[in-house]
């Protein structure tokens, strides 16, 4: 079975890539990948705001009461060598872009301007074969627009695809007004592809300590519906690529991702439940679906329930609205 | 041959330069202020830099001076090329091994940059009392006197060394020429090695121990060869100052830089001469050729090789017209016919009459400079005045006011020689506001221009928060030489507002000079700001005032409080020392290559605060008259006792020098409790007690570092005379209805560290983030709170025998005898004294090892250590680094002889006595507090009864009766002493089993000398010598102890669980046989958030890394096990304590696999500790199967 695909015009052998995680982020997990039969590899996020943190504490905790006491003008010794974040990042990029026969593309989250084109000029010197924009911005500034917003978005994809030569794609939030013309004005912007959909950190409450709690979960099937649907509706409607995200536990959701549209489909949450030579069972798993249903390659497969294939797209919606609403039971406790 | 290298750099940085490329092996031990040579190898020694033959040296810390002798003698036995770096009491501790060095002729250098020695008190100051106190060891003796010749005398010695076979002393002044940057002319790596012949080193690699040659060496000899052996020796000692004049004479041909052994300087027909060695002779040229120019016939000998001393180049170096001789040693020997110096010069004086030279000479001997005391041109003319006249007083002093014994000169402080050319200026500043960073950054941005010469050198005051910095740097065209602060400044910096009420900083200000200072007062209406004795001065002196806001622009270009970078461009525009765009542009590219690996931004926030700094500047109009007519702040109240005023006061006020001889304790004892006395502005922000949501549990005070947190139990009535805004609460709990609870903050000496504010477990219903005790802007609260800290500490102490010492809520009332150390701010280790001083204070005789907690216990001016209303508290002292064990021990076998005396003679006037009080007096068990207070009362009983007995017996009784009183022996020390130099000392008093109690302040690292490694300091923990992660576990102190069976041992850690603590404290006192506690002590050389530093002790519990645990021998007796666990099992991973550190975290920026590696290790050896100690609390009673069960025999009990 071809399940060949291209994703912000790099060939890979197959849809499934390594979204951002843990095993990303280090050269042994980023080769396991590999070798377990991944398309990609997505490293995590270079995240500017806390690398800068970090570098600032670093400085202030290792210079603090320096120079002050005459028995003690230091109280670390001077280290060859010492890096950031940012160093061991593009250390680690670099070496997996030399040792991996596979694309690896690197990704930033920025917060000032500097960040997002200094950090993509770096990714791509270290090797990164594209950029994945991840745009995390809660827009908390309540006199702060829709289009205020938008624009940020926008201004930051025109800067970083001025300042590098390699692909770059936008993880988005689905949290516009209209997806649909957001998508595609960034894609005029500059951007090689679409990364649906970005999945918010939404913060929970511990009542007894008064704090925020910090928890992840990982994504769940049930979590595919929103990116199914924006898929479907922009597949063959914007220029660029599209990448599906979110909720693939089994081949199945990588089906149905690539029935809504998507070239490429990625996958964290498995992988991390399951370890990274999870990735060949669901490459597997593809091909023997495609085959038993007479798929004869991807391209059969891809996009045939998208919203284009429709004639009536709000129709279709409101459809599937009401009979989802039609075939909700009752569950016995309420 | 590469070009010299031209660098601005410390002495100590110059002479570890050539040590390092001139050595294999170097074994070390941290010691002020050498300490910077042993880091700096190593540092190199990290970055893989070779010696002149291509390998690169091994460095190695060892646990003493005494171990690092050791390990030198063995590695230069057997055929090493080695060298360390010492100072002070810790060269005292090589001597043995230096004889035996030296015996052997084995070539090697020490470095020693020369210390005062501790003897009525500790100094870390420079003078050369260590060096002279081994000068009979036989190594040859090379003093240089400035960084330069640090450098180029560091080569003589081991180009001599290896020459001569006689291992070389190489010594310069400590702090002076140590720590003083200037410009420095490196030797080229092919230099160094060309002039150290290979065939040298290879001859003494062939004289090595080998199994391939054998020999034996270090035999015993006896009557019959020893003597002859011992002169054998001769012939190399006579050898070695031709040899030596020989390698300064290579030195020369290299460098053009010529040396003596006896450098002669001044007229060639001079008839006054003086005579000495180190910085001070740098001071003598400078004055010389002052003197000569003004025709006076005057003239100095400089000494480099004082041992072997070389008299007939002496005498050769003295003009034949020379009429009178002032021999100056830096150093004292009481009791001596002379110091050793002085000594030299009359047995050669002595010698060559003897042979038949027959100048008429008067020679007399003087002291000047121990411990870095200023020695001033003006000094050193009244020393050429001295010998001028017909009968000059010998055994001089010079420098001091002796008004005992009369032995000092007199001289003129406004002798000033300081060269027009000279640019000087002086900078007040703060420790933490990056001053004196700033002033290293200028000295290396000037010193790089091809004319300029630059020189600094930096004053500290003794305190490790809130502390000044005085930075004094010089600019001039010629090499700087003034060995000496500045006298007559042409800029004065003062770097916070606050100096200028409390310090004389324009005292120095030369007329015309420029006075820059930072305040938030603009040009127009700082004048009325300043204290009209500073307004005199300015108008007096026709300074230019300027004034800048420079926290205002450090925030404004996002700098935060870091105003570094705004001070030096204001200097840099003001001084002209460098033509203003060059100066900005020298100091933009300094801040690219700082900065460069940390961003964009940051250079970019720094360029603005550049800029905006020349935007800022403002040039006051001074007017003609002041406006205010007062003086500067009194630096002590004038409610003090006498003797602060006079002599504490003038310490603190920085005129210590001006203080006579009879003004001083001769036998180092001083009075208790001075901090209270002094008046500190430290925080800006302080703790504010909300009473209303305040609960009373002692939390916050318990955890206060500075015991600036006070709690007492009052009647209401007592509020009558209370200020309007002093606060109070109803005491909780049932009983008390008419008794108010006051927490109440001393708000002078708080750091504003906030362990308080993250103890408080009470926090506002309404207001989530407001606990009962919240942070806030002091000045608007200063005035009122420093009325109602006077109005508390008028409230009556609480009665001891009412306080509940089982509870952290009852011990907060308890008074501490331990308050405002000047330890950093957020100390981990001082809220553990302070415990002991609450809880045994009044009984307690504390021996503490030399570290932090002597140096903010016992470092003057003022001593945190106090005493109660009664009169009672803590007797502290401080005797050596690696002695504390023993001395407290000491105290102990004081204690109980005169306790046992006190038995006997109450037996023998047992007739004259009260048979029931006797009784009472001996069979008191003094378990608990009110005991111990019917003790006391006993032996006022005792006291009056033997006032109505004439007889010798009761005399002797009176003097060791409180001895009845059962003493509380305390013995403190970090885990450097612990560990380390202490160990074997700590070792054999557990074994004694004498009742003392050890306290041991685990830092898990050198914290006082700057963060060298110890042993216990945690595996993958990064430190000075252990740059790589240490690669071995934490030593298992408490195990080591445990193994004896009957030492008390625990280890807590207050911020994990503070009533352990307190429990800990109390079973280790009333334990009788000798007890040992280790308390976990955060610390700033972990490289964590101070404030948070109690959660990391929660953490560090949690994690496993430091188990909580009671040993206590006496439940053996009761058939249960004496070992309890009082944490739980490991329940979070050591890397979440870890991550919170840069001790850990660092490692894994530059080596991420020996970090994962190092950190995977450490997380196996905690499970495999934690299992023994499972194991441990468990057996013995087959209930007790985990940790929890053992942790309630101990609640049973």
């Amino acid at each position: 079975m071809d399940l060949r695909t291209e994703y912000l015009g790099l060939e890979l052998s197959h849809p499934i890539v390594a979204s951002p995680s843990p095993l990303t982020a280090e050269l042994d997990g980023i080769l396991r990948l590999e070798e377990s039969g991944a398309a990609a590899v997505i490293m995590p996020s270079l995240f500017e705001e806390q690398l800068r943190k970090e570098s600032e504490a670093t400085e202030r905790l290792m210079a603090a009461g320096e120079q002050s006491f005459p028995e003690a003008m230091s109280y670390f010794p001077e280290i060859a060598g010492r890096h950031g974040g940012l160093d061991r990042y593009l250390d680690v990029l670099r070496r997996a872009s030399e040792a991996a026969d596979i694309p690896i593309i690197a990704s930033i989250n920025g917060i000032t301007g500097d960040g997002w084109v200094g950090y993509a000029t770096g990714l791509e010197q270290a090797g990164a074969s594209a950029i994945e924009l991840n745009i995390y911005y809660i827009p908390a500034d309540l006199a702060e627009s829709g289009r205020d917003v938008e624009e940020r978005y926008l201004e930051v994809v025109r800067a970083v695809k001025a300042a590098v030569s390699i692909p770059v794609s936008v993880k988005l939030g689905p949290c516009f007004s209209a997806i649909g013309q957001m998508a595609r004005e960034i894609v005029w912007a500059g951007a090689d592809g679409l990364v649906l959909f970005n999945r918010f950190y939404q913060p929970d409450f511990d009542i007894d300590k008064l704090e925020i709690a910090r928890t992840l979960d990982l994504s769940v099937p049930a979590e595919i519906r929103l990116g199914l649907l924006w898929l479907a509706v922009l597949y063959g409607r914007v220029g660029g690529s599209l990448a599906a995200s979110t909720g693939v536990e089994t081949y199945r959701e990588v089906v149905k991702y690539l029935m809504a549209g998507a070239d490429v489909v990625m996958t964290t949450a498995s992988l991390l439940r399951h370890g990274p030579e999870y990735l060949a069972r669901l490459r597997e798993g593809l091909s023997d679906w495609l085959l038993e249903h007479d798929y004869n390659s991807l391209e059969d497969v891809r996009g045939c329930m998208s919203l284009d294939r429709v004639p009536d797209a709000s129709a279709y919606e409101r459809a599937n609205y009401i009979r989802i609403l039609e075939e909700f039971e009752t569950p016995e406790y309420a | 041959m590469s070009k010299p290298r031209v660098v601005t750099i410390e002495g100590n940085e110059a002479a570890a330069h050539v040590a390092y490329r001139l050595s294999e092996i170097c074994a070390i031990y941290p010691i002020t202020p050498s300490s910077p040579m042993g880091e700096m190898a190593d540092q190199w020694a990290n970055h893989k830099i070779p010696n002149v033959w291509g390998h690169v040296p091994v460095i190695t810390q060892m646990q003493s001076e005494g171990g690092v002798a050791g390990a030198f003698h063995g590695a230069v036995q057997s055929g090493g090329l080695t060298t360390t770096f010492t100072a002070s009491q810790g060269l005292l501790l090589m001597i043995p091994n230096m004889y035996k060095i030296a015996g052997e002729l084995n070539p090697a250098v020490f470095h020693v940059a020369a210390r005062s020695l501790a003897a009525q008190g500790l100094s870390i100051f420079g003078d050369h009392q260590d060096v002279m106190a081994v000068r009979a060891t036989g190594f040859a003796m090379l003093c240089s006197s400035s960084p330069q010749e640090a450098h180029d005398l560091a080569m003589v010695a081991h180009m001599a060394t290896l020459e001569s076979r006689v291992p070389f002393l190489h010594f310069f002044d400590g702090f002076r020429t140590s720590h003083e940057i200037n410009r420095v002319e490196l030797l080229p790596d092919e230099t160094i090695h060309e002039l150290v012949p290979d065939h040298l080193v290879l001859e003494h690699r062939q004289r090595g121990l080998s199994p391939e040659r054998p020999f034996i060496r270090g035999t015993s000899q006896n009557p019959d060869v020893y003597f002859q052996a011992r002169e054998s020796v001769n012939r190399y000692y006579a050898e070695v100052p031709g040899i030596v004049q020989r390698c300064m004479d290579r030195l020369a041909e290299s460098t053009g830089r010529p040396y003596r052994l006896f450098q002669y300087f001044g007229d060639p027909e001079a008839e006054r001469v003086v005579v000495l060695m180190g910085s001070g002779a740098e001071t003598v040229r400078e004055t010389v050729d002052r003197l000569t120019g003004a025709g006076e016939k005057v003239g100095a000998i400089q000494i480099h090789l004082f041992r072997p001393f070389a008299g007939g180049d002496f005498m050769a170096a003295l003009p034949k017209t020379a009429r009178a001789l002032a021999v100056l040693d830096r150093t004292k020997e009481p009791g001596s016919s002379g110091e050793p110096l002085y000594q030299e010069v009359l047995t050669c004086l002595a010698e060559a009459a003897t042979n038949g030279d027959d100048r008429d000479l008067k020679v007399i001997g003087g002291r000047y400079g121990l411990s870095s005391k200023e020695f001033t041109p003006a000094m050193v003319r009244a020393v050429f005045d001295q010998i001028g006249k017909p009968a000059p007083r010998n055994h001089f002093t010079i420098g001091i006011h002796d008004d005992v014994s009369g032995t000092s000169l007199d001289f003129d402080p406004s002798y000033v020689i300081e060269d027009d050319d000279t640019y000087q200026a002086m900078f007040f500043g703060l420790g933490a506001d990056g001053t004196v960073g700033a002033n290293k950054n200028t000295i290396k941005i000037i010193g790089e221009e091809p004319d300029i010469h630059a020189q600094g050198y930096f004053v500290y005051d003794s305190k490790k928060s809130g502390s000044q910095t005085v930075s004094h740097l010089r600019f001039g065209p010629r090499p700087i030489r003034s060995a000496y602060l500045i006298q007559s400044a042409n800029f004065i910096g003062c770097h916070q507002f606050s100096f200028v009420e409390n310090t004389d900083v324009l005292r120095y200000a030369a007329p015309g000079a420029v006075f820059l200072l930072n305040t938030d007062h603009s040009a127009d209406t700082v004048w009325n700001a300043l204290p009209g004795a500073v307004q005199r001065q300015i108008i007096d002196k026709k300074l230019r005032f300027y004034v800048i806001d420079a926290y205002a622009v450090a925030e404004a270009a996002n700098l935060g409080r870091r105003i570094n970078t705004v001070m030096q461009v204001a200097f840099f525009a003001l001084s002209g020392v460098l033509a203003r765009d060059v100066a900005i542009e020298r100091i933009k590219s300094s801040i690219e290559k700082t900065y460069r690996r940390k961003g964009e931004s940051i250079i970019r926030q720094n360029f603005a605060a550049v800029d905006r700094a020349l935007d800022a500047l403002q040039e006051v109009s001074v007017p003609e008259a002041t406006t205010r007519d007062d003086e500067l702040s009194l630096p002590v109240p004038e409610a003090a006792p006498e003797f602060v005023r006079r002599v504490t006061g003038a310490m603190i006020a920085g005129l210590g020098d001006d203080l006579p001889v009879s003004a001083l304790p001769d036998d180092g004892t001083w009075p208790s409790g001075t901090t209270a006395w002094e008046r500190r502005d430290l925080s800006r922000q302080i703790p504010v007690w909300r009473p209303d949501l305040c609960i009373q549990c002692g939390n916050c005070a318990l955890v206060c570092p500075h015991s600036v947190i006070r709690s007492k139990f009052y009647p209401e009535s007592l509020l009558e005379e209370a200020p309007t805004d002093f606060r109070s609460a109803p005491l909780r709990g049932r009983g008390y209805p008419e008794i108010r609870y006051t927490l109440q903050v001393h708000v002078g000496h708080c750091t504003g560290c906030t362990l308080c504010v993250d103890a408080c477990p009470a926090r506002s219903p309404d207001e989530p983030e407001v606990r009962a005790i919240n942070m806030a802007e002091k000045d608007p609260l200063m005035e009122s709170e420093r009325r109602n800290v006077e109005f508390f500490r008028s409230l009556p102490e609480a009665d001891r025998g009412r306080i509940d010492f089982s509870t952290v809520r009852g011990v907060q009332h308890l008074t501490p005898l331990f308050e405002f150390p000047g330890a950093c701010a957020g100390c981990g280790e001082t809220p553990y004294l302070r415990l002991v001083s609450q809880l045994f204070g009044d009984r307690a005789i504390i021996a503490n090892a030399t570290g932090c907690s002597s140096i903010y216990g016992g470092n003057l001016p003022t001593t945190p250590w106090a005493k109660n209303a009664e009169g009672r508290g803590p007797a502290w002292s401080n005797s050596l680094f690696e002695d504390n064990a023993e001395f407290g021990f000491g105290f102990r076998l004081t204690a109980d002889t005169q306790r046992a005396e006190a038995e006997t003679l109450l037996g023998r006037l047992e007739d004259q006595l009260d048979a029931g009080l006797i009784s009472a007096l001996l069979n008191s068990s003094q378990d608990d507090e009110s005991e111990i207070r019917e003790q006391r009362e006993r032996l006022e009983r005792l006291r009056s009864l033997l006032a109505e007995i004439d007889a010798p017996e009761a005399r002797h009784l009176e003097s060791v009766a409180e001895q009845l009183v059962r003493r509380s022996v305390w013995i403190v020390g970090g885990d450097g002493w612990a560990y380390d130099i202490g160990y074997g000392g700590l070792d054999h008093v557990l074994s004694l089993g004498r009742n003392v109690n050890i306290l041991v302040l685990d830092t898990e690292v050198y914290s006082n000398t700057g963060g060298q490694v110890s042993k216990a300091t945690p595996l993958a923990a990064v430190a000075k010598f252990a740059v790589g992660g240490k690669a071995t576990p934490k030593k298992d102190l408490a195990l080591q102890a445990i193994s004896y069976g009957n030492v008390y041992v625990a280890r807590i850690a207050m911020g994990a669980n503070p009533q352990q603590t307190l429990l800990a404290f109390r079973e280790a006192e009333r334990y009788p046989g000798p007890s040992l506690i280790l308390a976990y002590s955060h610390c700033i050389a972990h490289g964590i958030d101070m404030r948070f530093g109690m959660r990391q002790q929660k953490l560090a519990v949690s994690s496993g890394h430091w188990p909580l645990m009671r040993y206590n021998p006496v439940l053996r007796n009761e058939g249960r096990n004496p070992f309890m666990l009082d944490s739980q099992r490991p329940r979070s991973s050591l890397r979440e304590y870890a991550e919170r550190e840069i001790r850990y975290r660092v490692l894994s920026s530059t080596n991420p696999k020996n970090a994962e590696r190092l950190m995977a290790l450490a997380q196996e050896d905690i499970v495999v500790r934690w299992g023994v100690y499972e194991e441990m609390a468990t057996r013995g009673d087959a209930a007790f199967h985990f940790a929890g069960a053992a942790r309630e025999t101990r609640t049973k009990a």
